[in-house]
């Protein structure tokens, strides 16, 4: 799939402080029965925003969620682990989410996400804190510089697969270099054989 | 030449183009498992853009997540969850028969868990990669092969290219040191390694398992202990093979054959790490003082001994775990009673964890109120418990003999617990409604699990074992 390039973002953030918020939470199984990619959005984090009987849970920072204002979710340490299920990144973009912001941020979460247009960003535990402290906090992330600017002028720099971000930044397919090499992995089969 | 890895060799003889600062390696994968539930979008994918599946012998397919454990009713039509669960389904054998590739369709008696299968049909061999969109393919590692969960997106890749982009993760080395006590499961060391490291501590690493302890497991303790690779945050986790791996490999449908047979093991033999080889991180775990293990919390790193007492919480993230668990502290886990029993899953559906659990449960009964659910890993395990009377045991106790499928562990079938319900889960993950809403798991050893389904709660299985044990010498 290609993706519109990702430069930079800015936007207000919504904070889950939960430790290893879990792909179960992200996107609840009983909604994996689906055969497309699209409008998973609806069910992102479903159980955090719905009580049992179906209402609102207004206590849920979910609930006021504004795609233009708040593109960037703020979580706690470990998040994504559980479930290689790449509904978890789909739901997350189709909700509105650009970009997640972790202190660690599970292996497969990681990939899966890189490569929807969601980007993933690891920071130190310093920085981490803070935005934890301060949810709606207006933030920019410019993934050309690899850096992530706070209000108050604060800044990190935070690492990212290189592949993957020339992906991001040039709106290339993975599935396109791959398919470029494969005189090479046509070559490795017959030296095996 | 310098030491190497299982690791190392493992992944250096399949990279196609070698790792650059710029793009991740290349690399070749030799066993692609597919199921209904990760594999539709990728499908969908090489349709947009009109490309064939490269290697279809390569890919085999299976249904168990979304498919029900009920048999069909009179008319041949099963009991689905959904109409889209059922239509899930039928896009699967859609698209295994478009595209050519082998699928246990649901009335193949070689059906089952995918990472029951796998190793079952011979198609998981040592030195293999596999892959499949699915976190607990770390599962195969146990064979000496490199395996590991990949997203949709991969599997696309896979059918497309039969490769994946993946740079090299770091390795680490976990000892299990000397003897596991009578009654210590490979489940037990698990969720022992997970509550040592946490959740995340095999983040970013690739996990090889050795040891006295380790060797000294049969080959489904040793899937078990590689399935839960990923509840500490490790996608790869892996076992040297040995005779016991070849023995088990052996004759079955896709093991390599006569002169083959021999090349083979040949080669399987010079994959075990070699003396000094190094490791980004080394643990050590002294198996002779492990015991059977629990959890209690709503991560699998929440673990403890069965016959201790809850923690006290010591994070607000921990006070709502215990919360939710209905769990407060210093209570022992011998005084929480269960309501639900789970039986199953890719971590503990064999053939062995079902002799494991019956050896509990033979001649007595699941706890009134209680209610028992022993789901086979595949056709195959269904087919051998039924020729030992494991099904009649389990029945006999008044638990629930079903059908083939992932159940209870992902809870997608219709096969739950109803909120606020405690259940004793063979499964790999307790985390919130992870087996219906509201639901409280509690991992477990089968064992376990069936000495808690017969006292109604939480209990310690070796008195049981022992007893078993003892009567098996008077006899």
């Amino acid at each position: 799939m290609r993706f519109k390039p990702l430069l930079s973002l800015t936007s207000k953030t919504i904070v889950l402080p939960q430790d290893n918020i879990d792909t179960d939470q992200i996107i609840p199984a009983r909604f994996l029965t689906t055969t497309s990619r699209k409008g998973l959005g609806a069910f992102a984090f479903y159980d955090w925003r719905y009580d049992e009987d179906g209402a609102i849970r207004e206590e849920s920072p979910l609930d006021s969620h504004d795609p233009v204002e708040r593109a960037i979710l703020v979580a706690g340490s470990n998040f994504g682990c559980g479930s290689s299920r790449e509904h978890a990144p789909w739901a997350l973009a189709d909700f509105g989410f650009q970009a997640v912001i972790s202190s660690d941020i599970a292996d497969i979460f990681k990939s899966n996400a890189l490569k929807n247009g969601l980007l993933p960003v690891e920071v130190d535990q310093k920085t981490h804190q803070r935005l934890l402290n301060n949810p709606g906090e207006e933030l920019t992330i410019d993934l050309e510089k690899q850096t992530v600017r706070l209000s108050d002028g604060w800044q990190t720099v935070f690492e990212v697969e290189p592949f993957a971000r020339h992906c991001l930044l040039e709106g290339v397919d993975p599935l396109g270099h791959l398919m470029n090499q494969m005189s090479l992995i046509e070559q490795f089969e017959v030296e095996r054989a | 030449m310098k030491p190497q890895s299982l690791f190392d060799k493992l992944w250096s003889r399949h990279v196609v183009v070698p790792e650059t600062r710029e793009a991740p390696a290349v690399l070749y994968i030799d066993l692609h498992l597919i199921h209904e539930v990760t594999s539709p979008q990728a499908f969908a994918a090489l349709k947009e853009r009109k490309l064939p599946v490269r290697r279809p012998a390569l890919t085999i397919a299976t249904l168990d997540h979304s498919t029900p454990t009920t048999p069909p009713d009179g008319n041949g039509a099963l009991a689905y969850a959904t109409p889209e669960a059922a239509a899930q389904v039928q896009t699967l054998i859609r698209n295994c028969r478009k595209h050519d590739i082998r699928l246990l369709d649901l009335d193949d008696p070689q059906r089952g868990i995918v990472h029951v299968i796998g190793p079952e049909l011979g198609l998981t061999q040592p030195g293999k990669t596999v892959v499949c969109g699915d976190s607990h393919t770390s599962t195969h590692g146990a064979f000496g092969a490199l395996a590991f969960g990949i997203g949709t997106t991969e599997v696309g890749h896979v059918l497309a290219t039969q490769c994946v982009l993946q740079r090299k993760p770091k390795s680490m080395l976990v000892n299990f040191n000397g003897e596991t006590p009578q009654g210590v499961t490979a489940k037990d060391m698990a969720l022992a390694m997970i509550a040592e490291i946490g959740a995340d501590g095999g983040q970013g690493y690739a996990i090889e398992f050795a040891g006295g302890a380790v060797r000294a497991l049969s080959m489904e303790g040793r899937m078990t202990l590689c399935n839960m690779s990923i509840e500490a945050g490790a996608r790869f986790g892996m076992v040297a093979p040995d005779e016991t791996t070849f023995d088990w490999v052996k004759d079955r449908q896709y093991a390599p054959r006569g002169p083959a047979w021999a090349a083979a093991l040949k080669a399987w033999r010079a994959l075990p790490s070699d003396y000094g080889a190094a490791f980004d991180k080394e643990i050590d775990i002294d198996a002779s003082r492990l015991r059977p293990m629990i959890t209690y919390g709503v991560s699998p790193d929440a673990a403890a001994p069965v016959n201790g007492v809850s923690p006290a919480p010591r994070s607000d993230e921990e006070k709502r775990a215990a919360e939710y668990m209905r769990i407060e502290a210093d209570r022992p886990f011998s005084d929480i009673p269960v309501d639900r029993v789970f039986i199953g899953s890719c971590t503990n559906s064999r053939l062995s964890d079902l002799r494991e659990a019956a050896t509990v449960m033979r001649g007595r009964k699941v706890r009134a109120g209680v209610t028992a659910l022993v789901v086979p890993g595949s056709e195959s395990v269904r087919r051998a418990a039924e020729a030992e009377n494991l099904h009649l045991v389990f029945i006999e106790a008044g638990a629930e003999w079903r059908r083939p499928g992932c159940s209870m562990c992902i809870a997608m079938n219709g096969d739950q617990g109803a909120p606020g319900e405690l259940v004793i889960s063979t499964s790999n993950r307790n985390f919130v409604g992870r087996q219906g809403k509201g639901v409280r798991t509690v991992l477990a050893s089968p064992a376990t699990a069936a000495a808690s389904a017969i006292e109604g709660r939480i209990a310690d299985p070796r008195p049981y074992l022992q007893e078993t044990r003892e009567m098996a010498d008077a006899v």
